[in-house]
């Protein structure tokens, strides 16, 4: 059977990490040059599917699938629709920018590059996946290798503590979803774990409301804690931090993406009048997240926590998108997913370089590194200027949506977000002013500036932002084919539930 | 359709030239800049020239920038006469600055950069103007507010250049905070009645006088959307309480100093308010706090201005009192006299701060007290630097007069309050100005750099020039006649009464700082005495800029402290850690019956047998 490009996407880091067991490890540049074409091949094929897909047609294209437990119902089964074929380029232009970043590792390379393929892969997986029990196994293979790679590659400081606790917290978040999917596929009258089959069964016959009640929560705080949301926040600051850059860029940038893209793409549809009653709580604690992490991030004095609180600020804008329920609002979360991933992705990318040479993430020790390094300090300047919602970068469109969204749904919402731009900019500006504005702190005269290569993956993430930023109906008009089925799923259940 | 999109675009591409192709030639990037500006002009008057021939009126051109369902938003340009008229200003102004910038910054490493960013200044500048709907704008407006981050922190090695930057961008931040929910809030106004929402400006007039016509106007809800939307002005054009910012901008090159935090980005408010005069002036009470904040910004930043020893500094005093009376009059009900003080006041506070800046460059040193003697050392640039003075003091027949004159024409028809303080700041602003003037250009030479000024090159003096030249003539455009296309029906003609009084205090002001500070006059001793402490307040300027200190270190640090310990001790000490900590003891608890010790195990099989036995056994 001839296997389309969705799967050869999933495949090629797969592949790639596979062929990497046999090169020997001291083949340093064959690792990379493997690692970079394993995450390339992907990002060319990501790049033709957006060009290519129809969101006329819209619906799940490219799609592959091989039996492969009958008895049990599950197949091997990917394709990708508006959604998802937006997070699977994020997802390939973090990883390859990440193999480009990661050209800096000396340490036991080749372990390294098959832990992260294996990383990416699975995120591959999910976004693609179209059988949950598929989908939860890929969830697993991006979860996992993260032991190892903070474990063995992370700053010494605090690389135990941290490893331990993100893999633990997610795994347990893991299991509680498990027990919510397990559930849903035991009531479903078809016994099947084909995602588009259940949708059609619920469709038919819904579970009944306090059923969908009682599990939703399971779906949604199982993977709301890698989403992040408030209170199960705090594994990922932390892992962040303690991540080496490449890990810490695919991390914020599309890991804790998976959460709200499962929220999105398996609760919402399957439990649709769950999500009428449960999203009005989300929408409070995205508010939580949006505030408390942009009041944290301000009093944190290390450049990788500062990143890692406005993420799980920014996430939350996510969140209370999805929460709205609108076209507006999840169209916003979507885009603001694929925004910020690259935005963090650039961040942590220049906090990366100049940590691995001054050993130090601590701002007030920087000081001044424009001048020392400018085309670092430029990239990060950016990426705290999108971050704060500057117009022109990706990052704005999309919390502009989020903005409308909430106004039409939560309106004290609203506000809170809108006071979450305030915050960003206080800490995103405070700490470009402390780390990379002022007089050069003598120590770092010594410190390099990226080289031609170096600047490439810099260079690619800002386009990216800008582009979308200028138009963001290029990836808006996919992502609304990829939204309105679930929309139209939840009016139908709210029309039924409410009398 | 390519006119207008030139005009925006053509200092664009200069930007994104400068950054990607020519960095490194600083003579072509300021050449491209100003090419780029050039472009923008000529567009600009080409424009000029279809409206005065009456091939057009009011143009607007858009496309679809976010079409979803349920929200439309486009991307698009409204050019009417005020668009023109500010698009004038800026590009012609702006044209001036570059060029003068060649010779300031003459000595710059980085000159690229400067010019790209001023480029890229023009740019958004420009889509304010231009901008047709209010998402449009408010793009432009932050991008205006970046730019302004950016050239203030130019000398980004000096502490208090970056400090001020922040300063800047993060007090408009909160000011937008306003003004987003203000643009929610009239979009989702604006749905009812069966109609999707717009933020479209033309849009919004015709279904507000549609909906006035029929009384269906909700003044509560238009009232917040006013007061919102100005929150944005108020952070833009630096009223009171947010005009902390502006003083502290001066932190940047001088020529910065006079396009941006002068005459044009700062004046981006008042064009804001006239573009949505329909939606302010809807509701007197709204109409009535813009008055209000802006009469007392007017008095209250030309009292600061008196004791200023920075030149610079007193000319932002100077700014934000004068965009004080453009609010006012727009709160007034007099747009068309605002947007006229906007464009005279553009092209005199340009050439005084130019002028600064060629003061500052002969002497290298902001302070007036340490200049003197300059007019005869820098003949050109301290007549135009009179010239500028005397417009700003409203002195007949330079422009300023017209203009202030406008404005305290409406004062004194709608509010008699407005109008005494609208005069007294006039006073006080001869007097300030005065005192400038005479201190550093007619008293003996204070310092040796004084001593030895020299004349700046002719690309600086050459737009103070032409500068001057505007300043004195503008008033006599005609520029509230071609106004009047906008807003039909508004009083014009001079009132001698108004005029005579105002130019009479004035010479008041003149004549009583000459006295100070050229005859060195004293007043008696007891009332210097009791000047003292409203001495120390003014140039401690109220103590607002420690006022904001303390709740910024005290409340917004201080829940954001309070956040972080709660986050490391509740949430993670506690919550996290916490189960963690249970999940071991339970682990050592259970590690107990797991001892190996077989005596222990055939205990515990004992004792279960015996339970079971026990339970089971029911008799």
């Amino acid at each position: 059977m001839m296997l389309g490009p969705v799967s050869w996407i999933l495949l090629a880091p797969l592949i790639g990490a596979a062929l990497l067991v046999c090169v020997p490890s001291e083949q340093v540049r064959w690792v990379r040059r493997i690692a970079a074409t394993a995450t390339g091949i992907p990002l060319l094929l990501a790049l033709s599917l957006i060009f290519r897909y129809d969101p006329v047609a819209a619906g799940y294209q490219w799609v592959d699938r091989i039996p492969w437990i009958p008895s049990f119902g599950i197949d091997y089964h990917v394709g990708v629709d508006g959604i998802s074929v937006v997070l699977v380029l994020l997802h390939a232009f973090c990883a390859f920018t990440g193999v480009l970043v990661s050209y800096r590792i000396s340490q036991r390379v080749k372990e390294y590059a098959i832990f992260y393929l294996l990383l990416i892969g699975g995120g591959f997986g999910v976004f693609t996946s179209m059988d949950l029990f598929f989908f939860y196994l890929f969830y697993e293979m991006a979860v996992i290798p993260m032991f190892p790679l903070i474990g063995i590659w992370g700053s010494k400081k605090d690389r135990d503590y941290a490893t331990m606790k993100l893999t633990l917290y997610l795994t347990a978040g893991a299991v509680m979803a498990l027990i919510g999917l397990l559930t849903l596929y035991t009531l479903s009258p078809v016994k099947t774990f084909d995602l588009i089959a259940l949708r059609e069964a619920f469709l038919r016959q819904p579970l009944p409301p306090a059923t969908q009640w009682f599990l939703f929560p399971f779906l949604l705080f199982g993977f709301g804690v890698i989403a992040p949301m408030w209170p199960f926040h705090s594994w990922s600051p932390l892992g962040h931090a303690a991540a080496p850059s490449a890990v810490s860029m695919l991390h914020a940038g599309v890991l804790m993406k998976l959460g709200s893209y499962a929220i999105l793409r398996i609760a919402l549809p399957l439990m649709p009048a769950g999500a009428v009653d449960w999203l009005p709580w989300v929408a409070g604690l995205a508010c939580m997240n949006i505030l408390y992490g942009g009041f944290v991030a301000m009093a944190q004095k290390d450049a990788k926590f500062v990143i890692g609180y406005s993420s799980s600020s920014h996430m939350g804008y996510v969140l209370l998108g999805i929460a709205c329920l609108s076209a507006i609002g999840l169209n916003g979360a979507v885009l603001l997913m694929f925004a910020h991933g690259i935005m963090t992705a650039l961040a942590f990318a220049a906090v990366g370089h100049v940590y691995d040479q001054t050993h130090t993430r601590i701002l007030s020790d920087w000081g001044g590194l424009i001048r020392q390094v400018p085309f670092i300090g430029v990239a990060f300047a950016a990426a705290a200027l999108a971050s704060a919602g500057l117009p022109g970068f990706a990052n704005f469109a999309a919390e502009l949506l989020v903005f409308f969204g909430a106004w039409e749904s939560y309106r004290w919402a609203a506000v809170a977000a809108v006071f979450g731009i305030v915050t960003t900019a206080f800490y995103m500006l405070r700490a470009v002013r402390t780390g990379f504005y002022g007089p050069l702190n003598p120590k770092w005269t010594g410190l390099k500036d990226a080289t031609p290569f170096e600047k490439i993956p810099y260079l690619i993430l800002i386009t990216v932002l800008l582009v979308v930023g200028c138009w963001p109906q290029s990836l808006l008009t996919l992502i609304q084919s990829g939204t309105g089925p679930i929309l139209e799923i939840i009016q139908q259940a709210s029309v039924g539930v409410l009398p | 359709m390519v006119t207008p999109a030139l005009l925006l675009f053509a200092p664009l591409a200069a930007c994104a030239a400068i950054v990607g192709i020519t960095r490194r030639s600083r003579p072509l990037s300021a050449g491209l800049a100003i090419g780029g500006m050039a472009v923008s002009l000529l567009c600009t008057v080409r424009l000029f020239l279809e409206f005065l021939n009456g091939h057009a009126h009011e143009l607007q051109y858009s496309i679809p920038w976010i079409t979803l369902p349920g929200l439309t938003l486009e991307f698009g340009f409204l050019i009417n006469e005020a668009a023109l008229l500010m698009s004038g200003v800026v590009t012609g102004v702006g044209l001036l600055i570059f060029i003068y910038s060649v010779g300031y910054m003459a000595e710059e490493e980085h000159r690229s950069r400067y010019f790209a960013y001023l480029s890229g200044f023009a740019f958004s500048m420009l889509g304010i103007v231009l901008a047709n709907n209010l998402v449009t704008l408010f793009i432009f407006w932050e991008l205006v507010g970046a730019c302004s981050y950016l050239l203030i922190g130019y000398w980004y090695q000096k502490p208090s250049a970056a400090a001020a930057g922040k300063k800047a961008f993060l007090v408009n931040r909160i000011a937008d905070f306003g003004f987003l929910l203000g643009i929610l809030l009239l979009w989702s106004y604006s749905a009812g009645h069966g109609e999707a929402g717009t933020v479209n400006l033309l849009a919004l007039q015709e279904r507000l006088a549609h909906w006035a016509a029929a009384g269906q106007l909700d003044p509560t809800i238009l009232g917040w959307i006013g007061v919102l939307l100005f929150c944005g002005v108020v952070g833009k054009s630096a009223q009171f309480p947010l005009h902390v910012w502006l003083p502290d901008a001066m932190e940047g090159p001088t020529p910065v100093s006079a396009l941006i935090h002068a005459a044009t980005m700062v004046a981006a408010g008042v064009y804001l308010l006239a573009r949505i005069f329909f939606i302010v002036s809807a509701v007197p009470s709204t109409m009535e706090l813009i008055a209000a904040i802006g009469g007392f910004t007017a008095i209250f930043a030309a009292s600061l201005a008196l004791v200023e020893p920075d030149i610079k500094r007193i000319l932002a005093f100077s700014t934000l009192s004068q965009l004080g009376y453009m609010v006012m009059a727009m709160g007034l009900g007099a747009p068309v006299a605002a947007m006229f003080h906007l464009t005279t006041h553009a092209f005199f506070k340009a050439l005084l701060f130019l002028g600064a800046g060629s003061v500052i460059h002969a002497v290298h040193g902001n302070d007036i007290w340490k200049m003197g003697g300059l007019l005869k050392k820098m003949p050109l640039t301290g007549w135009t630097f009179a010239v500028g003075t005397l417009a700003l003091c409203g002195i007949f027949p330079f422009s300023g007069f017209f203009s202030k004159d406008e404005i305290l024409l409406a004062a004194m028809e709608h509010n008699r309050f407005l109008w005494v303080i609208g005069t007294i700041t006039a006073g006080m602003t001869a007097f300030y100005m005065g005192r400038l003037f005479f201190v550093a250009f007619l008293r003996p030479a204070a310092s040796d750099s004084a001593q030895h000024a020299h004349e700046s090159p002719a690309v600086m003096t050459g737009p103070l020039v032409v500068l001057a030249l505007l300043s004195a003539a503008a008033g006599f455009f005609g520029i509230p006649a071609f106004l009047q296309g906008a807003h039909h029906a508004e009083h014009h003609g001079i009132n001698w009464g108004v005029a005579g009084l105002s130019t009479a205090v004035a010479f008041a002001g003149l004549g009583l700082a000459g006295l100070i500070y050229l005859k060195g006059w004293r007043p008696a001793a007891g009332l210097l005495k009791k000047l003292e402490s409203p001495g120390r307040w003014l140039s401690r300027k109220f103590f607002v800029d420690e006022i904001y200190g303390w709740i910024n270190w005290n409340l917004q640090q201080g829940l954001a402290r309070f956040l972080a310990l709660f986050e490391r001790w509740v949430i993670i000490g506690f919550m996290v850690n916490g189960t963690a900590k249970l999940t071991q003891l339970a682990g050592r608890a259970v590690r107990r019956l797991q001892t190996g010790q077989l005596q222990s195990y055939a205990l515990s099989i004992l004792v279960g047998l015996t339970l079971i036995l026990l339970w089971g056994w029911r008799p």
